[in-house]
């Protein structure tokens, strides 16, 4: 297994929506514990540590080109 | 008062050595009788070598300090003749609690394995766990062992000559010097020997500061490990609550870094934290009060010529874990026998290098272990601390976060993975935890435990076939151990043989694999033995 970097959740927006509607009403520093433990519980999720390497690898890439 | 700690138990008394024209040359001169020095001391008396050991100072640890012993070094200190007189006294201990904030986080149950000896861990005060060195240290004594203590000798001077070092030694009554075939260092974390050999100790400062008291009290606290994130009794920091012999509880609180460490340590300033975590109506003495920092460290090289260092003054761990003196005895555990064949002529020098190379591994392994669970307890950033709190969350109410708890990994033995010293594994579906380099695991024979039948010396055990009862190569004579598949208990069957029909293992004298195959075959156990002495 590889990680997916193609479109994979079906009725992306609805998702979105979800995802921006848990942190309503929160502030900053519950959105933020919030969001820790999200990752916490889809990395256990995904439990493959090669996949869980490419996911971090992913994402700090696209803070690297952002900086 | 009549502490333990308080007591000269080896006074300074004057040698014959002082009264000499010429310094007198020793086998081996250990300096520190700490727990790791006076360890190093009795095996090489047990092994025949001539040794002294120096300290600056004539008592045992003052306070409590290393409280938690796991099994390998508690194996290692019954294979030097007191491992029980230590789990005697010690409170065993499997259960431990997690509390965040105000609520317990969960509980657990370390389920230690049947079919040892020996208990995954005991609490016992530093100070009778020096003490009960001592006395085996003044048994080997009695028995006409050449094993002397010299208290209130310090070293202001050592010297490498090539094939000696000088030692000037401090007395109540003025310097003398001796020399010494090999230098033990075992002079703690701030090891002198260190700093007048100039040698390098380079880690990672850990910029903390944790109150540890010793308390007296008749408690209902049951003998569990608990361990505070962020208590309300110490907002924002951790704490730690440990059960040692004689009604004595260990205390750790932490304090952050910017602190008057004179003022914290005032008996008016810690009880009312202690009240504060305790209970107003709790009645306790506090027996010891100390504060501490730490790094985690080591040197580049614990062997130099023929001075060699172990315990803290190799490597300094952070305390989570109790990787600190139980990784010191694996040290000296790991030397002893090298050096016993050097001395005797039967291995060459270079096989000292696989002391470094194989403890140079287990401290990194520590320090690796030690630095993560430093950085879980006390975060450095608020990403940190905003998912050591998720995890501390979720632990609450998840299963899968728990394992993600890190306050301490505990000590387990180091495997020697990749030693020079080690044969390629030759035992098809042998079991991963007996492969080649890993320490020996205890298990039940028809009488006592296999690990009190190894150690010391090589010896070759074969479980359901046959190999010769003695065997001779370069000078090494090496015993054996018989196992028959009618006595053998479904344990070491487990332990030992797992896919195997039958297995043949060459154990050192540290109990360690150093290789293993389904039958005996004179010839590859010839060159196996070479290899693990460092001939090949």
């Amino acid at each position: 297994m590889s990680l997916t970097l193609t479109p994979n959740i079906a009725n992306a927006d609805d998702f979105y929506a979800e995802l921006l509607a848990i942190h309503e009403g929160r502030s900053k520093a519950e959105s933020d514990a919030l969001n820790a433990r999200l990752i916490l519980i889809l990395a256990n999720h995904i439990g493959d540590r090669a996949v869980l390497r490419e996911a971090l690898a992913a994402a700090s890439q696209v803070a690297n080109e952002e900086t | 008062m009549n502490k333990i700690f308080e007591t000269p138990l080896y006074p300074y008394a004057r040698s014959a050595d002082q009264d000499v024209a010429e310094p007198v040359r020793h086998k081996a001169v250990v300096v520190g009788a700490g727990p790791i020095g006076l360890g190093a001391a009795i095996d090489l008396a047990q092994q025949g070598i001539e040794v002294v050991v120096v300290d600056d100072n004539d008592k045992v640890s003052w306070g409590s300090r290393a409280i938690c012993f796991a099994k390998r070094p508690l194996e290692i200190l019954d294979r030097l003749g007191c491992g029980h007189p230590m789990v005697d006294k010690g409170v065993v201990w499997n259960q431990g609690k997690v509390f965040f904030d105000t609520r317990q986080v969960y509980d657990f149950n370390l389920l230690p394995e049947d079919g040892h000896e020996f208990p995954a861990f005991i609490n016992l005060q530093q100070y009778y766990f020096e003490e009960y060195l001592l006395n085996r240290l003044r048994e080997l004594e009695t028995e006409g062992a050449s094993i002397e203590l010299r208290g209130n000798n310090k070293v202001l001077k050592v010297e490498d000559k090539g094939d000696h070092t000088t030692v000037l030694i401090d007395t109540p009554e003025g310097p003398y010097t001796v020399e010494a075939d090999w230098l033990i260092a075992c002079d703690g974390a701030a090891s002198p020997i260190r700093s007048m050999l100039g040698l390098d100790f380079v880690g990672r400062i850990f910029e903390d500061n944790f109150l540890i008291a010793d308390v007296i009290m008749e408690a209902e606290f049951p003998t569990e490990r608990w361990f505070w994130f962020d208590p309300p009794f110490n907002k924002g920091q951790s704490a730690l609550l440990h059960k040692q012999p004689d009604g004595v509880w260990r205390i750790d609180l932490q304090l952050g870094w910017d602190i008057d460490k004179e003022e914290e340590k005032k008996p008016e300033n810690v009880i009312p934290r202690l009240k504060a975590m305790l209970g107003d109506d709790v009645k306790f003495d506090l027996e010891w009060v100390s504060i501490y920092t730490f790094q985690c460290r080591r040197m580049e090289k614990f062997r130099h010529n023929r001075v060699i260092f172990a315990g803290d003054a190799a490597h300094q761990v952070s305390p989570f874990g109790a990787r600190g003196a139980n990784s010191g005895l694996q040290d000296t555990d790991n030397l002893i026998w090298k050096l016993k064949l050097v001395i005797d002529g039967l291995a060459p020098e270079s096989l000292l290098d696989s002391y470094d190379v194989e403890r140079v591994h287990g401290a990194d392994e520590n320090i690796l272990n030690s630095s993560r669970s430093t950085d879980f307890i006390t975060p450095k950033s608020d990403i940190s601390r905003g998912f050591r709190d998720a995890v501390l969350d979720l632990s609450e109410h998840y299963e899968f976060a728990r394992p993600l708890v890190n306050s301490g990994r505990l000590s387990v033995p180091c495997t020697y993975d990749g030693s020079a010293l080690n044969t390629p594994d030759a035992l098809p579906g042998g079991p991963e935890r007996s492969r080649p380099g890993s320490s020996c695991s205890d298990a039940p024979l028809d009488e006592g435990y296999l690990l009190q039948r190894l150690g010391n010396d090589f010896t070759l055990m074969a479980i359901n076939t046959d190999a010769p009862a003695e065997l001779e190569e370069s000078g090494i004579k090496v015993g054996s151990l018989s196992l028959y598949s009618e006595a053998l208990d479904p344990a070491l069957a487990e332990r030992y043989l797992g896919e195997a029909q039958s297995a043949v293992y060459l154990i050192r004298p540290d109990q360690h694999v150093a290789a293993r195959w389904e039958k005996f075959d004179e010839a590859a156990t010839r060159a196996a033995i070479r290899r693990a002495i460092g001939k090949e």
